[in-house]
C-alpha cells in the first residue's frame, strides 16, 4: 500500500506588507510553515499504513523553505520526500501545481492520495481534487473519517453544519482530509535527527517531463494585483487595562441583552 | 472577449434548494448587467418545478431543471452534468457556490477541461478582458485581483454571505435537460447522519461568550464555561476547539458548525477565519478579545480590545457576574 501525501509550506505575513500593487509579497516578509491540513492527512496516512504496512510518500511544489515542512514530515514517520521546484514557479496557482503532482503520481502510482482540504494561507481548497480530476481518480473532498479494508474505503464526508455522510468508493482514490479527524503526533528528537537521512529528492519540471512554462499554462487564474482589504469602519477599538475593558463590555452587554 | 452568457450551477440536494443560490442569481444578474450575455440558472438533483419556480428571478432568461440518477448530491454525476452544460453551452462564465459540495467536482473539472477557475470569490466583475474576481490571500491578511487570460469559460465559485441575493420575480421558460449522467457516479452513499442535539443550542442564545485558539488547554475551557454562567452567557466556540476533542461538535459556530444569531457575540481569542466568520454575521453586536492586533476577527466586530483574553474574562466576571 503506498499513500501520496501532497503537502504545503504555507506563507504567513509577518509585519506590514508594503504593496503598491504589486501582485505579489515580497519574501523577506514572508515566515513558512507546514499547513495545518495537511498534518492531519499525513497523521491518516501513517496510521493506515501502520495497520496494513507500506510506504508513506510526502511531495510539496515549493522553494527551498518548504524542506523543512517535509523534514517534519520525515520525522514524523512518512518514509520518502520529494519536492518539486522552479524559480519560475513562484505563485503557481493550484492548478498549475496539480498539474505538476499529477506528473509524479503518474510515476508513482499511489493505492491512495490524502491531501488537507485546504491551505491556510490561500485557502483554494482546490489542488487536491484538482490532480483527482486529472488523474481521473474517484475522489470526496472534506472527509472527517477514514476506513480501509482491502481496497475498499469507507469516508464521512463532512457536510455544513455538523452533519455527515458516510461515503463508499474504491481504491485508487483521492481524499482531501479535515482537521480533527485524528490527533497529529510529535516527532521525538531522535526521529527528527534520523529524518534527515531519510530520502528527500529535489526535481525540476524538466523531470517530469515539461517545462515551467507549460506548467505555468495550466494555471486558471492569474494574480494581477494584491492590495489590502477593505476594511470597511472596523472595530470600535477599547484602550486600557483588563478591567476597563470588561467595565466597558460589561456596558454593552447590559445595554443590548439586559442585566 | 466575447460575451456568451452566465450559467449560474444550482444543486438541489434531499429536496432542498441551497438558499445561497439566489446570491449566485443576483451576482450573475450583475454580470449579465455588464455585458457577459444572457443568464441562464441550471439546477441539478431531484429538481422539480416548484425548484424551477424558486430561482426565476427577474434577470434570468432561462431554467434548466436536470434530473439527477442519485436521489443526493453526488460528486462526480455534479462534475459530468456541469462538464455536458459547459460543454454544450460554452458560457464566459459558470458561478455556483463555495461549498463543502462544489469542493469535490469544481476544482476537478476546472483542471480537465482547462477552464479560468478560482474559489472562494468575494467580489466579480465584467470588461473588456472577460471576467475578473477578487478573493482573500495571505490568510486574508490581503485580497487578491484575479484575472483569466485566454480560458473560454471561467468557474467561480463565490463565497456565501458575499453577494446581494436577487429578490424580484421574473418570468424565464423553464425547461427539462436530459443529461446522460448514469454511470457517473465513482461513490456509494451508505448513510447520512445529523449530529444529535446536545443539552444546549447556542442558535437561540442572546449572549455567545465564544472562545477560539487562543485558549491553551482543557482546564482553561471549564474555567470560561464557569464565568460564561456566572454572567449569564451561553458558551460556544470555534472550530480548534472542537477538533482538539475538548469542546462537544453541537457548540461550534461557523461554517461546518453553527449559523447563530445573538444579540452580543463575545470572542475571547477568536482569530476569525472566513469560517468561523460565516456563522456570526447575523449576530447583532460583535466584541472582541485578541492579543494579536493584526487578527481578521477585529475587522468584523464592532467593538475590539487588544488584550489577554484570560485577563478580561476574569474582570468581567467580577463586573457582571
Amino acid at each position: 500500500m503506498k499513500v501520496l501525501v501532497p503537502v504545503k509550506s504555507v506563507a504567513q505575513i509577518d509585519g506590514e506588507p508594503l504593496l503598491d500593487g504589486a501582485a505579489e509579497v515580497s519574501p523577506d516578509l514572508l515566515e513558512w510553515r507546514l499547513n495545518e491540513w495537511d498534518e492531519f492527512a499525513l497523521e491518516a496516512a501513517l496510521r493506515l499504513v501502520e495497520g496494513d504496512g507500506g510506504e508513506v510518500v510526502v511531495v510539496t511544489v515549493g522553494q527551498e523553505e518548504a524542506e523543512e515542512g517535509l523534514l517534519a514530515c520525515l520525522a514524523k514517520g512518512a518514509d520518502r520526500a520529494v519536492r518539486i521546484w522552479d524559480p519560475a514557479l513562484a505563485g503557481a496557482d493550484p492548478l498549475a501545481v496539480a498539474g505538476l503532482l499529477a506528473r509524479l503520481a503518474t510515476e508513482e502510482q499511489p493505492d491512495l492520495i490524502l491531501g488537507g482540504v485546504q491551505s491556510s494561507d490561500s485557502g483554494n481548497a482546490a489542488t487536491a481534487v484538482a490532480l483527482a480530476g486529472l488523474l481521473d481518480l474517484p475522489r470526496v473532498a472534506v472527509v472527517a473519517g477514514i476506513e480501509l479494508d482491502g481496497d475498499q474505503l469507507t469516508v464521512e464526508r463532512e457536510l455544513d453544519g455538523g452533519a455527515i455522510e458516510v461515503l463508499r468508493l474504491r481504491t485508487p482514490a483521492l481524499l482531501t482530509v479535515q482537521t480533527g479527524i485524528n490527533e497529529p503526533r510529535y516527532a521525538t528528537l531522535r526521529a527528527i535527527k534520523q529524518a534527515k537521512a531519510k530520502p528527500l529528492a529535489t526535481l525540476g519540471p524538466a523531470e517530469l517531463g515539461t517545462d515551467a512554462a507549460a506548467a505555468l499554462a495550466l494555471a486558471g487564474s492569474r494574480t494581477v494585483a494584491l492590495a489590502m482589504p477593505e476594511r470597511g469602519e472596523g472595530a470600535t477599538m477599547i484602550d486600557g487595562p483588563p478591567s476597563a475593558i470588561a467595565g466597558r463590555i460589561a456596558e454593552i452587554v447590559t445595554a443590548e441583552v439586559g442585566s | 472577449m466575447t460575451a456568451r452568457g452566465v450559467l449560474v450551477f444550482g444543486i438541489v440536494d434531499d429536496g432542498q434548494l441551497r438558499p445561497a443560490t439566489a446570491e449566485l442569481i443576483g451576482a450573475g444578474k450583475a454580470l449579465a448587467d455588464d455585458g457577459a450575455g444572457p443568464l441562464t440558472v441550471a439546477l441539478l438533483g431531484a429538481v422539480t418545478d416548484a425548484h424551477g419556480e424558486a430561482v426565476d428571478r427577474a434577470g434570468v432568461e432561462e431554467i434548466l431543471l436536470v434530473s439527477s440518477p442519485e436521489p443526493s448530491f453526488e460528486a462526480h454525476v455534479a462534475e459530468a452534468a456541469l462538464a455536458a452544460l459547459i460543454e454544450s453551452r460554452r458560457p464566459s462564465v459558470v458561478l455556483a457556490g463555495h461549498t463543502v459540495d462544489s469542493l469535490g467536482f469544481a476544482p476537478a473539472l476546472a483542471a480537465r477541461a482547462g477552464l479560468g477557475f478560482a474559489t472562494d470569490v468575494s467580489g466579480i466583475g465584467w470588461g473588456e478582458d472577460g471576467a475578473s474576481a477578487r478573493r482573500g490571500a495571505y490568510a486574508e491578511r490581503l485580497t487578491a485581483e484575479l484575472d483569466f487570460p485566454g480560458r473560454e469559460t471561467v468557474l467561480l465559485l463565490l463565497r456565501e454571505g458575499a453577494f446581494e441575493p436577487a429578490t424580484a420575480a421574473g418570468s424565464a421558460p423553464v425547461s427539462r435537460l436530459d443529461l446522460d449522467l448514469a454511470g457517473a457516479a465513482r461513490t456509494e452513499l451508505v448513510e447520512r447522519r445529523t449530529p444529535p442535539a446536545g443539552d444546549v443550542d447556542i442558535t437561540t442564545a442572546d449572549f455567545l461568550l465564544s472562545i477560539g485558539r487562543g485558549v491553551e488547554d482543557e482546564e482553561q475551557v471549564a474555567k470560561l464555561e464557569e464565568i460564561a454562567a456566572k454572567i449569564g452567557a451561553t458558551l460556544s466556540v470555534s472550530r480548534p476547539l472542537v477538533d482538539a476533542g475538548w469542546v462537544p461538535s453541537d457548540r461550534q459556530v461557523g461554517q461546518s458548525g453553527r449559523t447563530v444569531a445573538p444579540k452580543v457575540y463575545l470572542a475571547l481569542g477568536i482569530s476569525g477565519a472566513v469560517q468561523h466568520l460565516a456563522g456570526i454575521s447575523a449576530a447583532k453586536t460583535i466584541i472582541a478579545v485578541n492579543s494579536d492586533p493584526d487578527a481578521p476577527i477585529f475587522a468584523a466586530a464592532h467593538y475590539g480590545a487588544v488584550a489577554d483574553l484570560f485577563e478580561v474574562a476574569t474582570e468581567l466576571q467580577q463586573q457582571l457576574g
